[in-house]
């Protein structure tokens, strides 16, 4: 599915520059290295981190887009680098766990 | 590529919230250089990791990246204090980081395992009050 999709299950986009994105599985981690030596190219990444570094992180990992649990938002400036860096990001009010018997569903 | 292409960068050691410039410039510039996505994951990873080890570790330091025909190198190289143990700085969850850095998602203790995991070599120059110089390749 794309991450445009996301939206019609209850995940609200906070920024979505690359819509037509590909999710093509998922992780859940809110250790940022664990993430990069984990998290595949193309997974939709479940997190309650919000600080700056996630952008960073989803970049290099190459993640099809960060979804924030538990009602989790950004700050502003951080909405802005991520779209300025093409970041996908989404909230959702469930937890991880509820986030990813969503997804499971879905993909 | 008939030359090789060299890119120079300075970590803040201060800033810690714009760390990964560095890493995200690179991997921009590789992907102009046309290289495959898994390429650029496994430096760009690599890199992001030494970057952040030096901002949290080391007050900062420098990045030099080579792209070759063969492969990519990556030299990092900080005045901070040193690595007493690198064997046991290898090790996955081994970490001297603060709480402060742990509660931004940092400090797992999988920066080091990680940029030997994502490159093809990993050479480790450490002197206790000195400085770290990490030479790091990935092939092509």
């Amino acid at each position: 599915m794309t991450v445009e999709a996301l939206t019609e299950y209850g995940f609200e986009a906070i920024c979505m520059p690359d819509p037509d994105r590909e999710i093509t599985g998922v992780y859940i981690g809110d250790l940022l290295s664990w993430v990069m030596g984990r998290a595949k190219s193309g997974d939709a990444w479940l997190t309650i981190m919000s600080n700056i570094n996630i952008v960073a992180v989803a970049s290099l990992a190459d993640t099809s887009c960060i979804i924030l649990a538990e009602g989790v938002t950004l700050e502003s400036d951080v909405i802005k680098t991520a779209e300025a860096k093409d970041i996908n990001v989404f909230s959702f009010s469930g937890s991880c766990y509820d986030a990813a018997v969503l997804l499971s569903g879905l993909l | 590529m008939s030359e090789e292409l060299k890119f120079h960068f300075i970590v803040d050691g201060d800033d810690f919230t714009s760390a990964g410039k560095a890493s995200v410039q690179v991997k921009k510039n590789l992907r102009q250089l046309g290289l495959s996505p898994e390429t650029i994951r496994r430096v760009s990873i690599a890199m992001y990791e030494g970057e952040i080890n030096m901002v949290i570790h080391a007050g900062g330091g420098v990045a030099d990246v080579t792209v070759t025909e063969d492969y990519i190198e990556i030299l990092l190289s900080d005045k901070g204090p040193g690595i007493k143990d690198i064997d046991q700085a290898m090790q996955e969850g081994f970490s001297t980081a603060s709480d402060n850095i742990r509660s931004l998602g940092f400090g797992a203790g999988m920066g080091l395992p990680n940029m030997k995991r994502y490159t093809d070599y990993m050479d480790i120059k450490s002197t206790v009050g000195v400085g770290t110089d990490i030479t790091m390749r990935v092939n092509i």
